[in-house]
């Protein structure tokens, strides 16, 4: 017990690590942001984008949207930071794992806006263009508000998703929470830190989480 | 037929979905402040007809002329402007269920029609006054009963000032008790004056309110003429056989 406590709950090691903990979590946090907003803004595109009645536009937001919901994550990342500067092209790591990122959040995204727009009943639309609004009026005051509630919780588990995704960017050495934890850990030899950045994921997602349950236990109810 | 002037007229109006044949070489004329009804056996093309009044549903071919501006000319990208002189009702209201009851009234007069706040919300009230609600214009639609969500619909496409009102089946999605006072309303508008083009199972209301009958089957118009007429002296044999068919389910 003694020797347990020791590797993975170590006080000493833990307040000495938390400096650096903290660091990388800020970094996270920008991370989450950056990609949750470009995300979000990419996503609605390409759910409009793939709803267009422009043939061409309809069939390269889809081509899109599957392709990059099938490429692997890590792959996509390791591919933009570490394939791309055969072309030419280096970005920092930062910046390579934000468009990663953004390529497979974006589809992720595009799916769950065009699951709650498509859910909006069609007379909706056809009400509001009766009474003379334009497409774009339309869209924006009547389908999307709706849109978005009816799939708010897809919408949130997808942000949670986003925000453990991003522990991924260790790989290309992004000093975020895991990889400055992981660092720690090898300084101290010792576990401790990297529990402590587990606690660290866990004390923001699991409110969020159950956020989501109680909220689509209330859908379900109503 | 009355003297007043043409406000609607549909000439050789024809619909095709893919192969399918909806609407062929339709006539027909609304006069200003008239109240004309069009009756027929569901899959004869009403709803497609009226629905091409304002283009939601856009003809094959032929004219459709509002307020004598040819609206099957009008480039889609300009429509809005043309809809905002149609006001349409429709079976299932479709409010927008984001929204109070003076929200849903006041929105399109804001945003299409250019209306200041305090005037289009004062024009709300008044619409809402006029079907009896003004008392829920802080209600959500959910709050409401069918009737009185219909009644709202209504509020909010006479808040636009058209020239010409649609109703498509407006009472068909209702319990028998509340389509009373739907039909009270559209009784209150004609007498105002309103030209009204209406879709309907309700051949009492048409047989007491309506200036004109047409009938519909089939994607042709058989058979118009004055209610006392049409349900009377009915002179083709698809009418006589949807009559019959229509009274023998009232009765039952």
């Amino acid at each position: 017990m003694e020797a347990f406590l020791d590797t993975f709950f170590n006080i000493d090691i833990m307040l000495q690590a938390l400096p650096l903990l903290l660091k990388g979590a800020v970094v996270t946090l920008k991370l989450c942001a950056v990609v949750i907003v470009l995300g979000l803004c990419g996503g609605l595109m390409l759910a409009l984008g793939a709803l267009s009645p422009r043939r061409w536009l309809r069939w390269s937001s889809i081509v899109y949207i599957d392709l990059f919901r099938a490429v692997p994550p890590l792959v996509l990342l390791v591919f933009v930071y570490s394939g791309l500067p055969f072309a030419g092209i280096r970005l920092s790591p930062f910046v390579a794992v934000v468009i990663a990122f953004f390529l497979n959040n974006s589809a992720y995204f595009a799916e769950v806006f065009r699951a709650g727009i498509t859910s909006v009943p069609k007379g909706q639309s056809e009400a509001a263009r009766a009474t003379g609004l334009s497409p774009v009026q339309c869209m924006g005051y009547i389908v999307l508000p709706q849109a978005v509630r009816n799939v708010l919780p897809d919408l949130l588990s997808n942000t949670v998703e986003v925000v453990k995704l991003t522990s991924l960017a260790s790989v290309v050495s992004l000093s975020e929470l895991l990889y400055s934890a992981n660092m720690a850990r090898s300084v101290t030899y010792n576990s401790s830190p990297l529990v402590m950045a587990a606690i660290l994921y866990l004390a923001v997602l699991w409110p969020l989480v159950r956020v989501i349950s109680r909220y689509q236990r209330g859908l379900a109810v109503n | 037929m009355t003297a007043s002037r043409t406000m609607l007229e549909i000439h050789a109006l024809e619909k095709r979905f893919d192969q399918t044949e909806v609407l062929k070489n339709i006539d027909l004329k609304v006069g200003e402040g008239e109240l004309v009804f069009v009756i027929g056996p569901s899959g004869s093309g009403k709803s497609t007809m009226l629905r091409c009044c304002n283009r939601l549903e856009e003809p094959t071919s032929g004219a459709i002329m509002i307020d004598r501006e040819r609206i099957t000319d009008i480039p889609r990208r300009d429509l809005d402007r043309m809809r905002l002189k149609v006001g349409m009702v429709f079976q299932g209201f479709h409010l927008y269920p984001h929204m109070s009851v003076l929200k849903n009234v006041m929105l399109a007069q804001v945003k299409a029609l250019g209306r200041s706040k305090p005037e289009a919300q004062a024009r709300a009230l008044d619409m809402l006054d006029q079907v009896g609600l003004k008392h829920k214009a802080d209600a959500k639609p959910a709050e409401l009963s069918g009737g009185q969500q219909q009644r709202v619909a209504i509020a909010r496409a006479l808040a636009l000032d058209p020239k010409v009102m649609l109703f498509d089946e407006p009472t068909s999605a209702l319990d028998p008790e509340l389509v009373g006072s739907v039909l009270k309303v559209m009784k209150e508008l004609r007498e105002k004056g309103m030209t009204m083009l209406v879709v309907s199972h309700e051949m009492a209301f048409a047989r007491e309110a309506a200036d004109r009958v047409v009938f519909m089957d089939g994607g042709y118009v058989i058979e118009q003429g004055p209610p006392d007429e049409l349900f009377g002296n009915p002179k083709s044999d698809r009418l006589k056989a949807f009559l019959s068919r229509v009274s023998g389910n009232e009765a039952a």
